[in-house]
């Protein structure tokens, strides 16, 4: 358990360090996700490895507290509540707008993309469209 | 989680204890939020098989409903007349909160606030995410889990991933794969708005 613990904080160390060299717009602790993802990839086909095992458990454990890691940012608005109450009209409206934007956008081009390429593979097969391309 | 933070936000206001105090003493709390964030790569990268066979379709829904979040959450605080500082905290609110909070501080914008509007978000696109989507006549799982982890953090992803498992498979890949492009896109949209 400390080995997966001292794993995650080791990535993390690693992205902070990529991103100081390479003066790197992109927070460390992103980098270090990436790096892990990459890293869990290569090595999936020892599954059974007992590092990788309590990594994932510590990794499921941290998310599942995630909501009270986030309590102190949470409190932290608090802090502004002046800005808050003086700009709940753009903040409220923003928020409702884009999330569905982004909802509506995602979907759409993936359910268009989707679509589009059932299409040309039953062309290049000469057959009606297959029901899961995947 | 919300009722936590409205019962301590209550507790430091009723005994006046300055912000700054608590936060020295809860700061265990946020630096675990780091080795937090790393963690996130477990699902990413258990759910990296079923990227392969749909590549082209992830990649072009990623990057639109990317820019997507980032460009309206932005233009809309703008137009309505809201500052920059929150302008630049919505930026990245589509995102996951720990990820969001670390671009927020990146490009000038201010964590909490991130981690609020991320908390909102996640719930406006956990209450509306599916209906938008079935008015659109979107009923392919895939599409509807991706667009839940890319637009709705992790709230609205942990509520597709629960009705349907290629859903959880997808919402979890839009949750990371949208940290990471958010994170390179957002400092560069940031850095055309003058």
């Amino acid at each position: 358990m400390l080995s997966a613990f001292l794993i995650l904080l080791g990535c993390q160390l690693l992205g902070d360090v990529i991103r100081t060299a390479m003066d790197l717009p992109i927070p460390g602790a992103v980098i270090g996700m990436f790096l892990l993802a990459a890293m869990l990839v290569l090595t999936a086909r020892r599954p059974r490895a007992a590092v990788l095992v309590s990594l994932s458990r510590v990794a499921g454990t941290l998310i599942e507290f995630l909501g009270l890691l986030l309590v102190p940012a949470g409190v932290g608005v608090i802090a502004e509540k002046g800005l808050l109450t003086m700009q709940w009209l753009p903040i409220l409206a923003a928020v409702v707008g884009s999330t569905v934007l982004g909802t509506a956008v995602t979907g759409w081009v993936m359910h268009r993309a989707i679509a589009s390429r059932r299409k040309s593979v039953a062309q290049q097969r000469g057959a009606p469209a297959r029901k899961n391309p995947s | 989680m919300l009722i936590g933070i409205a019962l301590v936000a209550a507790l430091v206001l009723a005994t006046g204890t300055p912000y700054q105090t608590y936060y020295t003493g809860a700061q265990f709390l946020t630096f675990l939020l780091g080795p937090t964030t790393i963690a996130l790569a477990v699902p990413l990268a258990k759910h990296a098989a079923v990227v392969r066979p749909n590549l082209r379709s992830i990649s072009l829904a990623l990057l639109a409903g990317s820019v997507t979040s980032i460009v309206s959450g932005v233009a809309i605080v703008w137009l309505l007349g809201g500052s920059r500082t929150v302008a630049l905290s919505m930026a990245p609110k589509a995102v996951t909160t720990p990820i969001a909070m670390a671009i927020s501080e990146q490009i000038g914008g201010m964590p909490a606030l991130t981690a609020a509007l991320t908390i909102l978000g996640g719930i406006v696109a956990a209450v509306t995410g599916q209906q938008v989507l079935h008015v659109l006549r979107i009923n392919d799982w895939r599409a509807r889990g991706l667009a839940a982890g890319v637009a709705g953090s992790g709230v609205a992803a942990a509520q597709v991933a629960a009705s349907n498992e290629l859903a959880a498979a997808f919402a979890a890949l839009g949750l990371g794969l949208n940290g990471l492009l958010t994170a390179l896109l957002a400092p560069m949209l940031v850095a055309l708005w003058r």
